[in-house]
């Protein structure tokens, strides 16, 4: 019987390797999920990016859910995502930005000629405090609630799936 | 403890001249500095390109992690409190070397896990060879052409 | 036109390896002559047809037939010709074609040169390889198909990427995919050999060449990716445990346990089951490596594009191919006959150690792919396993075989005199001794851990030639009667003593390169110079090189020693117009025992560049290793004996030597 057993485990071993396989397809293995979900988003203080737009730091987040967009004009997805963005911003989704790494004229350039959906916008000239947030591309989107907490994280440009699936009923739920 | 000292040895052995990214603006005027940012860089991922360390990828973020290590170095933080300060924001996907805690537990034990259980097999297998074919274990070849040799010199007596 | 054909050229091997797959089957089963006929000329048409589609595909890279997808996607009109064909395999839809071509030559060249397999083994055989061949020819042609045709043709293709153009990657993946795919003759001996029921001492001796010449490519094939890392990265770097480095390293080392192990059933009749098992794990790691590789599960900086359907798939094909042969195993292998007995001390039990480690160490090396997939899966964090994890466990685990490899062969069959057999390698513990002394004494400053390596190193490789000595009874009978002996050795005890010296000038290089290599980088303006490991180094000019697809910039270095000129060195930096990518040249000069390698950056836009020097000490002896192990092996290849049948029972001659018989 054992020495059944032995023979059936190289079997084994593989059916288990296989299951794994099986459950590793069609993730994105590159995703790095974010160190800060539930905790408090990092203190920062960023300059405005446009006149007569305020800036924004931490403690600007808090009062109520918003979203906080890492963007930059050299960013070719964050422009796919950016009539998304438009269309949050038109509901009444709060949207914070966060120009990341860019020089001013370019980011205005660029929000001029596809419209500006944010409501606050800091300019992260060195990307430091990207860093913070643990900003490792562009774009991301950060669900932050009232209390300044990360809530939620999306690597790469917002899309329908996203919005609809994670995006909103956790805005709802952050509402109540 | 033989685990800290071979992980120290393998640091070691690693930082010695390996950082190929790096430029020359990045770099510490004080070797010593240096060659700690150089170990420390040696064990944090690239995001962006993933599989390199931050010292071997050309990438914009890596370049920023250089220069954050060396920041966090120049304001006195110990080498483990540099380390730390990243993986409170990136997570423990940026260390290359896998922390040791309950998780990675079998990761760590695996190899040893799996020579034991070869070992075991191994002597349960001449073992039972042994058991099988008796306590004598039949002539080697030498040993038959030994014997053939006495007996053909015995039978010309 | 010829697309087409290349096309219809894939769909008719999949009917003939569907019909070569199944009848030779039938026919071994019922005793059936003509079916089991059928095995050998099928899988010789397989090979032709095979062969006349990858002729097809280079043909539409060679023409820049845009029309083609394949070319489309990875070709360009600029590139050079060399290029243009190191295209056709430099993607996945290509290198598919290039695996299945592999299948198929390793299974013509086993129906050609296999006259001595008895007819219903040989049968079997190539029914397995047919049945793989027509799993991937299937892939192939239903998500894989490089022949589509795409309307428009685009007027241009998109180009290959530029780190690929270069002529270590012309060469790499054939030579590779021969050892990778290679293996595949091995898993198909061992699943016929189980549903003859038997393993015996001629199936050892039947599986054995072409599990040697997967072998010895499948060295040279990492070797040479190794190499082009190391020359076209720009840090000289060689091996980074990324995942698809890992996917060639471990069946080479699963491998490299199984022609050891073979040595045990062909001579002692011994550790059959273990063998067959192993037999069906190589070739399963080649499988789960081109998984890896192209079903984007776990990211590497070498892995193809890739889409779902390709990944499920593959997966699909894994699981019938490797789950298939691991039932019947469970199924078969208990009913084989149990072998000889030995005593731990002995070759057999040198050959088991062998294998325990070769194998714990393909294991390890598993485990730590697949470890941060199987953590995430189950609900943990998302960790990443990198290159100081199996160089903390890798290492320390094949040290103690690396110890007993020059022991081993001096050991007998059965029951061995260990301190016999370390008597006779006092040569090679005086050399360990003296390497230890000059590392020692020429890196005092550097880590403890590479004297020691360097002892190792010197201890295989004057280890290896000890088995020689012994045989000829070198120093103990006049010169003479040992020149006798030495011609009459078979050529496999030169080939594996060579394959061992090998092993220790390649571990020699590594230690070396890694432990002492001497590093600067700095900002040289053009008449500068920098001090190097006792060289200088000066920057004479930059200036503009531009390439038919690319534009760069080109530097004059010069190294002297003492005012003597050593080398001038060019490495260049280049800008590809398509992709925008960045490469760079590297410059080296070789010694002979060490390189010194010159790295062109950026521009500080105030005419000073960056420049990265190094001085790699043995870094040339990496590759000379890997070299003489593959001559070794093809050495080994070369004997005689491995093209006879049943082993003849021959008369051993008077003069055979130690207690070890061969």
């Amino acid at each position: 019987m054992a020495k059944r057993l032995v023979y059936i485990a190289p079997l084994l071993v593989f059916a288990a390797i296989a299951v794994f396989f099986f459950a590793g397809l069609g993730r994105d293995p590159a995703i790095v999920p974010s160190a800060l979900i539930d905790k408090p988003a990092p203190k920062f203080n960023l300059p405005a990016l446009i006149d007569g737009k305020p800036g924004l730091s931490s403690a600007d987040l808090k009062g109520k859910p918003v979203l906080v967009n890492v963007f930059a004009s050299w960013c070719v997805p964050c422009k796919e995502e950016h009539p998304i963005l438009m269309d949050l911003a038109k509901e009444g989704v709060v949207l914070y930005g966060i120009d990341y790494k860019d020089k001013p004229e370019d980011a205005r350039q660029l929000l001029a000629a596809m419209g500006d959906p944010y409501e606050r916008i800091g300019a992260d000239r060195d990307g430091s405090t990207g860093i913070d947030w643990g900003v490792y591309g562009v774009p991301e989107t950060y669900v932050v609630d009232s209390t300044g907490t990360i809530r939620y994280k999306q690597v790469g440009p917002l899309d329908r799936e996203a919005v609809e699936g994670v995006i909103r009923p956790l805005l709802s739920r952050l509402a109540k | 403890m033989m685990r800290t000292i071979l992980a120290m040895i393998a640091v070691l052995w690693m930082a010695l001249g390996l950082a190929h990214a790096v430029t020359p603006q990045e770099m510490l005027a004080d070797p010593a500095l240096e060659a700690r940012a150089r170990a420390i860089g040696q064990g944090l991922r690239c995001l962006v390109c993933q599989n390199q360390s931050i010292d071997d990828s050309n990438a914009d973020l890596a370049h920023d992690l250089r220069v954050l290590v060396r920041q966090r170095l120049m304001a006195g933080d110990s080498d483990a409190q540099v380390v730390q300060y990243i993986v409170e924001r990136y997570g423990q996907f940026v260390l290359l070397k896998p922390p040791v805690e309950p998780a990675t537990y079998l990761l760590w034990l695996s190899p040893g896990i799996v020579f034991l259980i070869g070992l075991v097999g191994a002597v349960a297998y001449v073992r039972k060879r042994q058991r099988d074919l008796g306590e004598v274990p039949p002539l080697t070849i030498e040993e038959q052409r030994h014997l053939a040799k006495l007996l053909k010199s015995d039978g010309e007596r | 036109m010829i697309a087409e054909i290349g096309h219809f050229a894939l769909v008719l091997a999949l009917v003939v390896a569907l019909a070569q797959a199944s009848l030779p089957l039938y026919g071994a089963a019922r005793a059936n002559a003509p079916l089991v006929a059928v095995a050998r000329p099928a899988a010789q048409m397989q090979f032709v047809l095979v062969l006349a589609a990858f002729l097809a595909l280079v043909h539409a890279f060679v023409t820049s037939d845009f029309s083609v997808y394949a070319a489309a996607i990875n070709s360009h009109s600029t590139m050079p010709l060399v290029y243009k064909i190191a295209g056709v395999w430099g993607n996945h839809e290509g290198s598919m074609v290039l695996w299945v071509l592999i299948l198929a030559l390793f299974g013509a060249a086993v129906a050609t040169f296999g006259a001595n397999l008895p007819p219903t083994l040989q049968a079997r055989v190539l029914a397995v390889q047919a049945m793989i061949s027509f799993g991937f020819l299937a892939f192939i042609l239903f998500t894989s198909d490089p022949f589509a045709r795409v309307f428009p043709p685009p007027p241009d293709g998109q180009g290959l990427n530029p780190i690929l153009q270069d002529p270590g990657l012309a060469s790499h993946p054939p030579v590779l995919y021969l050892g990778y795919v290679g293996f595949s003759m091995a898993f198909s001996f061992a699943i016929a050999a189980l549903i003859e029921g038997r393993v015996d001492a001629s199936w050892a001796r039947w599986v054995r060449p072409w599990t040697l010449a997967a072998w010895c490519t499948l060295t040279l094939g990492i070797a040479m990716g190794s190499w082009w890392a190391y020359y076209t990265l720009g840090w000289g770097g060689f091996w980074f445990w990324d995942p698809v480095e890992n996917a060639s390293f471990m069946p080479w080392l699963a491998g490299t346990a199984l022609l050891h192990s073979a040595i045990v059933v062909e001579k002692r009749d011994a550790l059959k089951s273990w063998t067959v098992l192993l037999a069906i794990v190589t070739f399963s790691l080649s499988l789960i490596g081109t998984f890896l590789v192209r079903s984007g599960v776990l990211t590497s900086v070498h892995a193809f594009a890739n889409s779902p359907a390709r990944g499920i798939f593959i997966l699909a094909l894994l699981v019938i191919a490797i789950g298939g042969s691991l039932i019947l195993y469970a199924v078969r292998a208990p009913n084989l006959a149990p072998g000889g007995l030995f005593a731990p001390i002995s070759r057999e039990g040198a050959l088991m150690l062998n294998n325990l480690i070769l194998a714990s160490a393909a294991a390890t090396v598993l485990v730590g792919t697949l470890y941060p997939l199987f953590l995430e899966r189950i609900g943990g964090p998302k960790i990443s396993v990198g290159a100081p994890f199996f160089n903390l466990t890798f290492v320390p685990l094949i040290s103690p075989l690396l110890v007993a490899v020059p022991i081993g062969p001096l050991l007998g069959w059965k029951r061995a005199d260990l301190a016999a057999a370390l008597q006779r390698l006092w040569a090679a513990g005086a050399a360990a001794f003296l390497a230890g002394l000059v590392a020692l004494y020429l890196h005092s400053g550097g880590p403890i851990l590479a004297v020691f390596g360097l002892a190792l190193a010197a201890w295989l490789f004057v280890g290896a030639f000890a088995e020689l000595a012994a045989r000829t009874n070198l120093g103990r009978a006049a010169l003479g009667e040992t020149l006798r002996r030495a011609r009459h050795l078979p050529r496999s005890t030169y080939g594996a003593a060579l394959a061992h010296a090998g092993l220790g000038i390649a571990l020699a290089g590594i230690v070396g390169t890694t432990a002492w290599r001497v590093e600067r980088i700095a900002t040289m303006h053009p008449g500068e110079k920098v001090a190097l490991a006792g060289y200088e180094v000066s920057l004479d000019d930059v200036a503009p090189a531009n390439g038919s697809n690319y534009e760069g910039q080109r530097a004059d270095m010069t190294v002297t020693r003492d005012g003597r000129l050593v080398a001038r060195l060019t490495p260049q930096k280049r800008t590809f117009a398509l992709s925008g990518a960045d490469t760079a040249v590297t410059a080296i000069h070789t010694t002979g025992i060490a390189d010194i390698y010159a790295a062109l950056g950026d521009s500080d836009g105030q005419g000073g560049w960056t420049v990265r020097l190094y001085d790699n000490p043995l870094a040339p002896w990496i590759w000379l290793g890997a070299v003489v192990m593959a001559a070794g092996g093809i050495l080994s290849l070369s004997d005689r004996r491995l093209r006879v049948g049943a082993p003849a029972r021959r008369r051993l001659p008077e003069s055979a030597a130690t207690a070890s018989g061969d």
